[in-house]
């Protein structure tokens, strides 16, 4: 039995300790430990929280991006969200990638979970998870041309006629 | 002691017992002449399978329909079959994605004619609050549809209301309707044969 519960603090520290100054921006919002790291050390950084006998995430709970369309270089963000079963602390990271070239590394070698979850980040955003075994879509119909979740599209329907704008305010 | 069941059996009760009407027709003892179209739209009006495609939230207002409390049966449609060639009614109750569009257009060509649509819903009919890239902006874009019902989900009366309608509209159909010109222009409208 452990004598003492794994603290953010203590991740934050063995975090530091090995990867250095290339991890920032640590904070807690609601707790929940979380930090930027650069997109090269994404495996790395994964690995080390999974092999590490202390810190031991190896549950992959989500894994996601996010568009910043006013962040130039900078404009695609992917969110891993990490689970340590045995002492229920969750932590959560991002790295960054511009959108022209959004190629980050696949964690299925890792998490085999992340097979689905990479596929619907490249269905949705684009983002090229170099070494997927199989990244196509997974939601969105085979044919769509685009990746709807970037800011640029309109959420609504194209093909609607009968909406009167002026009744939306627009 | 008097039957407890006394609706059906005997009408003992003395309460109106309501039987379809029948036909425009000529009678005398043990015959009976009408249209051929009248008999069968009788026929299949009052035997109709429906095949429930529910999706979403209809689909839960469309299993009260089938409950003993509103009761579908009464109008000849209890038997709710799942497989295409086997019913003439596909009732589409819910979200359909434009992932699901050919799905639901598969189902459909599987049925055999005579075939009938009923849409159910805002979703079915319009897309409904889901004005967006991922879903259809309602059926008729690629099935034809019969009777529509409004209603976010309508309640099972609305269901039932949009099922006599089809009734209706099965009842009174020429037999001769699938194999004209008109119809054969609406399949050919939505690429179908």
């Amino acid at each position: 039995m452990r004598s003492m519960a794994l603290t953010n603090e203590r991740i934050q520290e063995r975090l530091v300790e090995k990867f250095g100054d290339q991890l920032t921006g640590f904070e807690e919002p609601y707790g929940l430990l979380t930090f930027i790291a650069p997109k090269a050390l994404n495996l790395k950084i994964l690995q080390f929280l999974y092999d590490d006998a202390e810190l031991g995430f190896r549950f992959l709970t989500t894994l996601c991006a996010v568009h910043y369309p006013d962040m130039p270089g900078n404009q695609l963000a992917i969110v891993y969200h990490l689970h340590n079963l045995k002492d229920n602390v969750r932590i959560r990271f991002k790295v960054f990638t511009p959108v022209s070239e959004p190629d980050i590394f696949t964690a299925t070698n890792l998490y085999a979970t992340a097979n689905w979850m990479e596929r619907e980040t490249y269905d949705f955003f684009g983002v090229n998870f170099v070494g997927h075994p199989n990244l196509k879509r997974i939601l969105n119909v085979d044919e769509m041309d685009y990746f709807p979740m970037l800011k640029q599209y309109p959420l609504e329907d194209g093909t609607r006629i009968d909406k009167d704008d002026a009744m939306f305010g627009r | 002691m008097a039957r407890p069941v006394q609706y059906n059996v005997k009408n003992e009760g003395g309460k109106p017992i309501q039987v379809v009407d029948s036909p425009a027709g000529y009678g005398g003892e043990g015959f009976f002449t009408a249209k051929l179209s009248d008999v069968v739209g009788l026929a299949r009006k009052n035997s109709l399978w429906p095949l429930p495609f529910a999706t979403s939230c209809c689909g839960i207002e469309f299993m009260a329909t089938m409950g003993s409390h509103y009761d579908l049966a009464r109008f000849g449609a209890e038997r709710v079959g799942f497989s295409p060639r086997q019913c003439d009614l596909l009732m589409v109750m819910g979200t359909i994605a434009k992932k699901m569009g050919p799905v639901l257009r598969q189902v459909y060509l599987q049925m055999a004619e005579p075939r009938w649509v009923l849409s159910m819903g805002a979703c079915a009919s319009s897309g409904g609050i889901f004005d967006t890239y991922s879903v259809l902006q309602g059926i008729d874009q690629i099935i034809p549809v019969d009777v529509y019902i409004p209603g976010c989900p309508p309640r099972p009366e609305a269901v039932l209301d949009g099922f006599m309608k089809i009734q209706d509209l099965v009842g009174k159909e020429s037999i001769r309707r699938r194999t004209g010109e008109k119809y054969k222009e609406l399949m050919e409208s939505y690429g179908i044969q």
